[in-house]
């Protein structure tokens, strides 16, 4: 449904370019949910914007984007009205940076209906509530009339949702959706954006940087580094058998709560690196366990087809290669 | 690194203000003919090599003049503004930092401050008092007490906040040391850049004054606003529009050059804390 | 839960071991028209010498309060802080002043805990600065030793923090938070702000630097496989209350409050001890300018009956564990694993 290929994303900023993405590539599927993992920097989130043409104009974009046939670029340089926010929706980390804070909760989202759908001012009304008790808020018949600054952030990121499921979309596309909320109403969260996307057979893309959140709710995972897709895999695939140094270092650095307690962490050393003008090598290199000398020559490409496991590294992990990686490659300084 | 970004025009703008300064240091010792001589040559006479600025109705040499006049103009938007800055911004840092009743206090002084008509404060100040080159200037300094800190308040609550502040107190430091140490650099970026903005607006307020007559007294102190006034004579606009042609050009440029290098500088420090 | 009560404080007695206690601290702040936020209602807890305590809870819980109470970055309504011998709650101007150095803080946002116009060294030399090491010799080698010690090169002593990366600022705010050798390190959310691949580095510090300098550590969180990690025993807040108080191990092997339990189940790979729909307790905070009677976590609990909207749990101790638990119906503990 969603295909993405080669896409690339450079801004131009007074330091130099920053290549904020570079050549990412991925299929979604009807009804699928993709997570996208990385850290601040990985290019996850300019991902998630330049789908939905959300870039300042500053950006220089290239690479295709097709959404069930349809070229989005195209759409989006034609200033095509009713496609974003009605075909594909956007939730974003901060519920009010969405929400109008002198308006009611209701009138926002009747107004994304009245817009996009032309629906009367009454309909719209109702039609908001309904949509309110579709995304698990009590008391709906109350919020509608309630400003933004009056709902806990739980609700206000309920509201958003509502606000970009108004008009059916067919994918969803959530951008941290829970990194501002407790971890109480993060499990609501996603429990009822996963529900939504089975009844409505709607695509999501989980934007993260918590393995943990894509863990048992993604069907694919891509994880993203530096601007790049560096490991791509159904998610057990990904949790069970990763072959990314920087997905196996991710996954070992974070404490997990089934973990004993005071137990030695394992830290990925150093910085993540700079976006502009990277070095032509591989991004994770000098943080990287595994790597040699020839990580250095050039940046390697993600392995194998689309729909495969695929990860772009010369010395994966796990698996048969393993007996070639070694160790006692020494690590570069701390910071 | 500041030099790159500040840009060419900034430094245009900084080499003129020197150029001013210098000249209003310095004019008593530079070159010039006494600005105070009658009759240097005729009246109202056009621009030529003797008198580049043409005279006045006096024959007084109008380039003389307007250098001599930056020094007051100069010394009595320095003198406002470096007024306004202590009072105002000392006041604004301590109501900034300690809230509560000072607070209050402070913002309600400068609000009566900023509602008395400026105007009319000016006058009666000037009218009552000699019109002395300090009496001017902490006249125009008033005013600019109740903007300076508004500003240096509203500054100094952004930073009061921020955990760096939090630190400074829990390692033992004093009041004292956390004003100086912690928040006046980071408040003095803006108040710089607004310092130089004010300064602007006192040059021109002091032309203002002159209007009414209320610069500084004397025949012998020049400004740029009583040659303005001087030259703005229906016989002199008509017949000789340079005599007050050049002191409002000088200033107008002094004034334009001020308001852009302190803009300058507050777009440069605005962007300076943003990561990328 | 979210009880009030003292039976976890350990008697003053000068064998025992208790470094900094915590007794029946408040802290409410205005909300303007007469309403006042109770933001921290009567909490007790003892910081034993040596030992890390994780407080966690959920925004709006109280744990950062209580840190920025004990450091008196807050005021404090009532309620005493013991540490030495001393009620820091009573002391005021020079007093306090002094024992300041004692209890060093180290903050959330490591960019906004350094003052963007200073440098590295300097905020580093702080301390030392306040009190009267100027700049001597034997600050500028303490300021080396520290810079080395949180594992930040010598040659970024001359930047500022804004050239420096979020890591490394909290790298920084540690060791201005050492230079005065502190007895207590109270760390406010440390890691949250921190990109997930730098997390580990700094908690792994922390740990260094805790056995280097023999710090006791009051370690304040969120993230409850972060407090399980750092910690020797936990508080669990709701509200403003204490839930549940007791060794990490018993907290984690059997969680008793309902709050708890709910947290445990609550993050995205649950505890083994829990069942996840343990976690489904709606997601309405109530208001903390008007906080429910009797418990209050009694509006989202599972297990609320009457007894618990009218009378507050008095915390009590479970069988002879280090563990106490403010609830009318703490889950019996049953040990049921799903992963046997």
């Amino acid at each position: 449904m969603l295909s993405v290929r080669d896409l690339q994303v450079r801004f131009a900023t007074e330091r130099g370019t920053v290549n904020a993405v570079n050549g990412v590539s991925f299929d979604l599927h009807e009804g699928k949910t993709l997570a996208i993992v990385g850290e601040s920097g990985s290019g996850k989130s300019v991902t998630a914007k330049t789908l939905m043409n959300l870039l300042p104009r500053s950006a220089h974009v290239s690479g295709e984007v097709t959404f069930n046939g349809q070229d989005v670029r195209a759409l989006a340089a034609a200033g095509t009205k009713h496609f974003f926010g009605v075909q594909m929706a956007m939730v974003f980390q901060d519920p009010m940076t969405s929400l109008n804070p002198v308006k009611k909760v209701g009138e926002q989202i009747a107004e994304t209906l009245r817009y996009h759908l032309g629906r009367s001012r009454s309909e719209a009304l109702s039609e908001a509530q309904n949509l309110l008790t579709t995304v698990g808020t009590p008391e709906p018949e109350r919020r509608i009339s309630q400003y933004p600054h009056e709902l806990s952030g739980g609700l206000r990121q309920r509201v958003v949702i509502a606000m970009a499921l108004a008009c059916q979309p067919r994918l969803l596309i959530a951008d941290e959706p829970t990194t501002a909320v407790d971890v109480t109403v993060q499990k609501h969260l996603l429990d009822m954006l996963d529900e939504l996307r089975r009844e409505r057979g709607m695509a999501l893309i989980l934007i993260t940087h918590d393995l943990g959140v894509a863990h048992g709710r993604a069907d694919d995972v891509a994880v993203m580094y530096a601007g790049r897709l560096v490991e791509v895999a159904a998610a057990e695939t990904l949790f069970e058998d990763m072959r990314h140094p920087y997905t196996e270092a991710l996954l070992r650095s974070i404490p997990r709560i089934n973990d004993p307690a005071h137990q030695r962490l394992d830290p990925i050393p150093g910085n993540p690196p700079e976006l502009i003008d990277p070095p032509d090598a591989c991004s994770f290199a000098p943080r990287c366990d595994y790597a040699h000398a020839d990580c250095l020559d050039g940046v390697p490409e993600l392995s194998g087809q689309l729909g495969q496991h695929r990860f772009a590294c010369l010395h994966p992990t796990g698996g048969e290669d393993s007996i070639s990686s070694n160790r006692d490659t020494p690590r570069s300084g701390r910071d | 690194m500041l030099r790159r970004r500040l840009g060419i025009s900034f430094w245009l703008a900084i080499a003129w203000l020197a150029l001013m300064a210098f000249v209003a240091l310095f004019a008593p010792i530079l070159p010039l003919t006494d600005p105070t001589q009658v009759a240097f040559g005729g009246p109202r006479e056009s621009p030529s090599l003797d008198a580049w600025f043409g005279t006045d109705a006096l024959g007084r040499d109008v380039f003389s003049r307007t250098m001599h006049g930056a020094r007051i103009s100069l010394a009595v938007g320095g003198f406002a503004i470096a007024f306004g800055m202590l009072i105002g911004g000392g006041l604004g840092i301590l109501a900034g930092y300690f809230r509560g009743l000072l607070d209050q206090t402070v913002r309600f002084a400068f609000f009566v401050l900023l509602s008395f008509p400026a105007l009319v404060l000016a006058i009666l100040i000037t009218a009552t008092l000699e019109r002395s080159l300090l009496v001017v200037s902490l006249t125009i300094g008033i005013l600019a007490v109740a903007p300076v800190g508004l500003l240096s308040r509203a500054s100094t609550l952004v930073f009061a906040e921020r955990e760096f502040v939090a630190a400074a107190r829990v390692l033992g430091a004093r009041h004292g040391r956390i004003i100086m140490r912690e928040l006046l650099p980071n408040v003095v970026i803006p108040m710089g850049a607004l310092a130089l903005l004010g300064m602007a607006i006192a040059v021109v307020a002091e032309g203002s004054l002159a209007f009414l007559g209320l610069s500084v007294a004397g025949d012998d102190s020049i400004s740029w606003g009583k040659m303005i006034v001087d030259g703005s004579g229906l016989r002199d606009l008509q017949n000789a529009a340079h005599v007050a042609l050049f002191p409002v050009l000088v200033m107008f440029v002094t004034v334009l050059a001020l308001n852009f290098a302190g803009d300058r500088i507050r777009q440069h420090f605005d962007v300076k804390e943003l990561a990328f | 839960m979210a009880g009030s009560g003292s039976a976890q404080l350990r008697p003053q007695d000068p064998k025992n071991d208790v470094l900094l206690s915590v007794k029946d601290l408040v802290v409410q702040f205005p909300a303007g028209r007469k309403r006042v936020v109770h933001a921290v209602s009567s909490v007790s807890f003892d910081l034993m010498k040596g030992e890390t305590l994780g407080i966690v809870g959920e925004s709006g819980c109280g744990k950062s309060t209580v840190a920025k109470a004990i450091v008196r970055l807050v005021d404090i309504t009532a309620g005493e802080v013991i540490y030495d011998g001393r009620n820091l709650a009573a002391l005021t101007g020079e007093e306090l002043r002094k024992v300041r150095p004692r209890l060093q803080m180290i903050f959330q946002d490591p960019i906004s805990s350094l003052n963007p116009r200073r440098r590295v060294r300097d905020v580093i030399a702080e301390g030392l600065a306040v009190w009267g090491d100027d700049i001597s010799s034997w600050s500028r080698n303490r300021v080396d030793e520290l810079m080395d010690a949180v594992g930040v090169e010598a040659s970024y002593g001359a930047r500022r923090p804004h050239e420096l990366s979020g890591g490394q600022c909290q790298r920084i705010g540690i060791a201005r938070a050492l230079a005065l050798e502190p007895k207590v390190l109270i760390c406010d959310e440390p890691v949250s702000s921190l990109d997930v691949s730098i997390q580990a580095q700094i908690l792994n510090l922390l740990q260094d630097m805790k056995s280097r300098y023999g710090l006791t550590v009051l370690f304040i969180s969120h993230d409850l496989s972060v407090v399980k990690n750092v910690s020797d025993r936990i508080v669990v807040m709701y509200l403003g209350k204490v839930c549940e108080i007791g060794s990490t191990a018993e907290i984690y092997a059997r969680p008793a409050h309902p709050y708890t339990r709910a947290l445990l189940a609550s993050i995205p790979e649950p505890a083994a001890t829990v069942e996840p729909r343990e976690g489904d307790i709606g997601d309405e905070l109530p208001s903390a300018t008007a906080p429910p009677s009797g418990c209050r976590f009694h509006t989202r609990c599972l297990h609320a009956t009457e007894v618990c909207q009218q009378q507050e749990p008095v915390s009590t101790q479970l069988g002879d564990a280090d563990h106490y638990v403010a609830c009318h119906h703490p889950v019996e503990v049953q040990l049921k694993s799903r992963h046997p």
